[in-house]
This record gives structure tokens, sequence and C-alpha cells, in this order.
């Protein structure tokens, strides 16, 4: 079964310099996803670079994500 | 037709489309059902596809708008985003903008 732990590494791994927190129940995943490269970015496009690190793990490993992008300025200021 | 066509028909003659599993009345997934209750809440009109009856639009859809999941939200012909980003624009007021401009 996927863990929270397995997609925190997959993004990390696919977009460099980012940092995520995940939680979920194998099944449903909550993820938020902090990377420089959003900046400048649309939303659509934050989400479309998350769903390219996972490649074809989004089609059968991962039933279902919900993640927020948030560039490094926006992840100090919502603390 | 083909499912390219066919995506570029429903897009071109109905403002919002919501492409979802199920129906708005049922459905069958709750990506999917939070999508219409955001839709409704701010009193869009909106025409649904439910992709799961449809396994070419299903498919389809999804290399349209490089988007790998369900439900997808498209008003004017543009892709504005999944479940999740429809929540943040509501909550920011622009899902309500976007509606209003289809009037």
């Amino acid at each position: 079964m996927v863990t929270p732990q397995d997609i925190k590494q997959w993004i990390e791994t696919g977009l460099d310099g980012s940092q995520v927190e995940c939680d979920g129940d194998g099944h449903h995943f909550n993820a938020v996803i902090v990377s420089p490269d959003f900046s400048g970015k649309s939303i659509i496009q934050q989400h479309q670079m998350v769903y390219s690190a996972l490649g074809d793990k989004m089609k059968a490993e991962i039933h279902a994500l919900s993640m927020r992008t948030l560039t490094p300025e926006q992840a100090a200021q919502g603390d | 037709m083909n499912t390219n066509e066919r995506i570029q028909d429903t897009l071109g003659s109905n403002a919002i489309v919501l492409y979802m599993k199920g129906s708005p009345q049922f459905p069958q997934c709750g990506f999917s059902g939070r999508a219409v209750q955001l839709l409704q809440s701010v009193g869009a009109k909106f025409e649904s596809v439910d992709v799961l009856a449809d396994p070419d639009i299903r498919e389809g859809i999804k290399q349209f708008s490089n988007w790998p999941t369900i439900p997808q939200l498209y008003i004017k012909g543009e892709f504005v985003g999944g479940s999740d980003i429809m929540v943040e624009l509501y909550e920011n007021g622009e899902l309500q903008k976007l509606v209003e401009s289809t009037n």
C-alpha cells in the first residue's frame, strides 16, 4: 500500500528543491508542497508540475490526492 | 467526430462544463461531489459530463488538459482546474467572478 511517506519522497525526488508534507490513509492523501519553482507559475501549472513529478503513479498507485502548492514566500506568510 | 472534437464541441456549446464521475444528483466520487456543491453554491448553471459512462471521454479529457484527475472544470472553453483549485478559487472569490462572467 502507498504511504504518505512514499508520496512525499516521490514528489521531492521529482521536483527539485521541494518540501512536502503529506498525510493520508493509503487511499486518500493530502499534501502541501512548497517549491521555489512555483514562483511566477499559475496554480494550474503548479499542480501540473506535481502531477508530472508523480508521473504514471497517478494512474495506478494513487487513488486520490488533494494538494496545496505554495512558494516559499507564501509558506512563510501562512505561518 | 473523434474524442477531441467531441470535447471541443461540448466546450463550444456550453459556457460552464464539469467533467465528473457520476451526475450532479448522484456523484460517484467525493471530489466530484465537492465540485458540484461549489458550483451550486455560487449559483452556476452548468453542463455536466459523466466520464464513467464514456471511457473514451474519460481518457480523452485527461490528455486534452494534460491533467490526470477528474473532476475538471471548464469555463468559456478554458480549463479552470480540478477540485483543489476550485476550492481555492471559491475561497478567494474568483470562482464567483468566473461564473458571473458567463452571464
